[in-house]
């Protein structure tokens, strides 16, 4: 069976849960993005961004000393830290906006939450000359401050967004809200595996680099696979993107790690694959944190990417299949994972893949013999210098 | 045939349009909401459609975003919006739909849903948020009961789609009057009135049409195509004015009289 099918199911999960204005550009869309998988054109084309603008392939790099404090993982870290703007999201900005391009659209809107795929949606929209406008939730605007001035220098406009939550999930509201007033003229870049079909599937074969490079780089340096991967997962996309590449290869465990916040038995998580239930929000069916009235529930993680409280559809889909594990980070774990690489290997990660790093702790005292890693670095710390300043 | 189809049928016969009069459940507070349904059929009003409040409305601008936010600190859910329906059917036969978002409703239970909604004496339902395609469960269980399935049209669906859409609508389709969210304006698009002639060519089911609606100029311009209008965040915005007044459910409806007329 094909996954996901022609209705853009991943299993139960996934479809098209939009207002109806919406649905025959999606339709348009699913056709045009269909019609690029096989063509050859397209293809050279992001390929050639990726590699000379973004930086790819990035390095596949043997975390020796974090490898030695663990004591029974040999770590190897996928470095998307190192690509232009500081995280993955460039890869899936890059390939959306030559869809936009090709579909003949003007101007580009995006949410965000971190603020990294707003800057690499800016960065992409101002390659491409094209007209950019991000949505950021006002608490994010406050604790991501760094990020809204590198978007205005990139020339894009920051609207900011003080509904709900005031975070990414209202951020992308509003996204959609402006998407369904101006979809005559505007591309809507959603950073991460969630929205409705196609773009969970289209962003994660835009980000799906990672795991196909790291497949390669790795058994280039080791002979064989490796036994873990693991990556931080907000709506999914540097999970997914470094998972699906394996997904055939049965021996190799995948591991996502969701943010927990202020721990996964209070109110203030951020973890619908762990506590969640099955709903529909931004246009597809995933697990989702909700009241027993099915309102959705305002998530909360200290990493502004992971404050979310839905996922991407597949990852409900790995979970449900057995495919993947799904395990959690706390904030205060998180902090203690962003101490740890920043010290013991000189590289500072962003909050939100501190999560999965922190995660490393517990997996290296489960394990029996020495096995190896592949962590997904997503992105860099340095946004979140200024937040960590008041915490630690 | 749901109280929806028998109302158009007797408008029909009249040579008269609908005027459909959308309201959040709830909002300022359920009792007034029981009182403006029964008041709004008195002064003119043909359907009623009652709003289901919702976390993450993303087809509604600011008007009914924050009405829904308001209902919410209520306390509003699905049951209590059945028990008042309930109430309102001891007074009236006015046809009544719910409008609500698909997420509600799914992690209700699509089956315990409808039976509840027709228990509560419920004629219809709209949901914004989901096409046709992925409402095969809600259109089967909504066919069981009797009770319609209200979907859109829009001025960006294609062709394939208006088939697809008025073939899975029954009681009226309802016609979305821009590309946005809801919200009062004081015009309307100058193509609409064809686009919804064009509409019309694919079937003989009412088009009402909706967004945007806040005065009785449009009203007038678009009941010269269309089968009926709803009124919405207009509507709201008057319940916000009169809010503090003791005689809010009198003002509202006069003022929902003169649209409608
Ligand atoms: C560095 C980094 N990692 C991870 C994420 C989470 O997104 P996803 O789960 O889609 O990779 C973000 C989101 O902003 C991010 O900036």
């Amino acid at each position: 069976m094909k996954i996901p099918n022609k209705t853009g199911h991943f299993g139960e999960f996934g479809g098209r849960f939009v207002p109806e204005t919406l649905m025959s550009m999606l339709e348009d869309l699913e056709k045009v993005f269909n019609s690029l998988k096989t063509d050859k054109k397209f293809k050279k084309e992001f390929n050639f961004y990726l590699r000379e603008y973004a930086g790819r392939p990035t390095n596949l790099y043997l975390a020796e000393r974090l490898s030695k404090h663990l004591k029974s993982l040999k770590v190897y870290l996928k470095r998307e830290d190192l690509l232009h703007t500081g995280a993955h999201k460039i890869n899936n900005t890059l390939g959306q906006i030559l869809v936009a391009k090709k579909m003949g659209k003007t101007r580009i809107i995006a949410e965000t939450g971190a603020g990294q795929h707003g800057v690499a949606t800016a960065t992409a929209a101002a390659l491409m000359g094209l007209e950019c406008e991000v949505y950021m939730g006002a608490e994010d605007v406050r604790r991501q401050a760094l990020n809204v001035y590198r978007m205005k220098l990139l020339g894009a406009k920051v609207t900011s967004v003080t509904s709900g939550s005031k975070t990414l999930k209202d951020a992308m509201n509003e996204t959609i809200r402006d998407w369904v007033t101006n979809v005559n003229n505007t591309f809507y870049i959603i950073g991460s595996v969630a929205g409705p079909h196609p773009y969970p599937v289209m962003v994660r074969d835009f980000q799906s680099c990672i795991g196909r490079e790291s497949r390669r780089q790795f058994l280039a340096k080791e002979g064989k696979l490796p036994n873990y991967l693991v990556a931080c997962v907000g709506g999914g996309s540097n999970a997914m993107g470094l998972f699906h590449a394996f997904f055939n290869d049965k021996k190799v465990k995948m591991i996502g790690v969701e943010a927990s916040g202020l721990g996964l038995n209070t109110d203030k998580n951020a973890a619908p694959l762990a506590r969640g239930n099955v709903g529909v929000l931004h246009g597809s069916k995933s697990k989702l944190l909700q009241t027993k009235d099915g309102q959705v529930v305002i998530a909360h993680s200290i990493a502004a990417g992971l404050d979310y409280p839905g996922v991407g559809p597949e990852h409900s889909y790995y979970k449900n299949i057995g495919r993947a594990e799904y395990v959690s980070a706390n904030d205060k774990e998180a902090i203690s994972g962003l101490k740890l690489l920043s010290e013991i290997e000189g590289i500072i990660p962003a909050m939100e893949t501190s999560h999965a790093i922190s995660y490393l702790e517990k997996l290296a005292k489960k394990v029996s013999g020495k096995k190896t890693v592949i962590l997904c670095l997503s992105g860099r710390g340095d946004k979140d210098v200024d937040e960590i300043k008041e915490i630690i | 045939m749901s109280r929806i189809d028998r109302k158009f049928k007797s408008l029909k016969k009249e040579n008269k349009k609908a005027f459909i009069a959308f309201i959040t459940a709830g909002d300022p507070d359920i009792k007034t909401t029981e009182e403006l349904v029964v008041s709004f059929e008195r002064s003119g009003v043909d359907i009623i459609e009652i709003g289901v409040p919702f976390s993450d409305p993303l087809a509604d601008g600011p008007t009914i975003q924050a009405s829904s936010q308001r209902a919410l600190k209520k306390g509003i859910n699905l049951d209590k919006i059945f028990e008042v329906v309930k109430r309102i059917r001891k007074k009236t036969e006015v046809p009544i739909a719910l409008m609500t978002y698909y997420n509600p409703v799914f992690y209700y239970g699509e089956v315990k849903f409808i039976e509840k909604a027709k228990e509560a004496g419920i004629d219809g339902i709209i949901v914004p948020d989901l096409p046709p395609e992925e409402a095969k469960v809600l259109i089967k269980e909504a066919k069981k009961k009797d009770i319609s399935t209200i979907f859109f049209l829009s001025p960006t669906t294609s062709k394939k789609r208006i088939k697809i859409i008025v073939e899975s609508s029954s009681g009226f389709i309802y016609y979305v009057a821009l590309t946005g969210v809801t919200g009062a304006r004081s015009e309307i698009s100058s193509d609409l009135l064809v686009k919804i002639k064009e509409a019309k060519k694919y079937t003989s089911k009412p088009i009402c049409v909706g967004f945007g609606v806040s005065n009785n100029f449009q009203v007038k311009k678009i009941c010269k195509a269309a089968d009926g209008v709803i009124g919405g965040s207009a509507i709201i915005n008057e319940i916000i004015k009169n809010k503090a007044k003791k005689n809010l459910v009198r003002n509202v409806s006069s003022f929902v009289h003169k649209l409608a007329s």
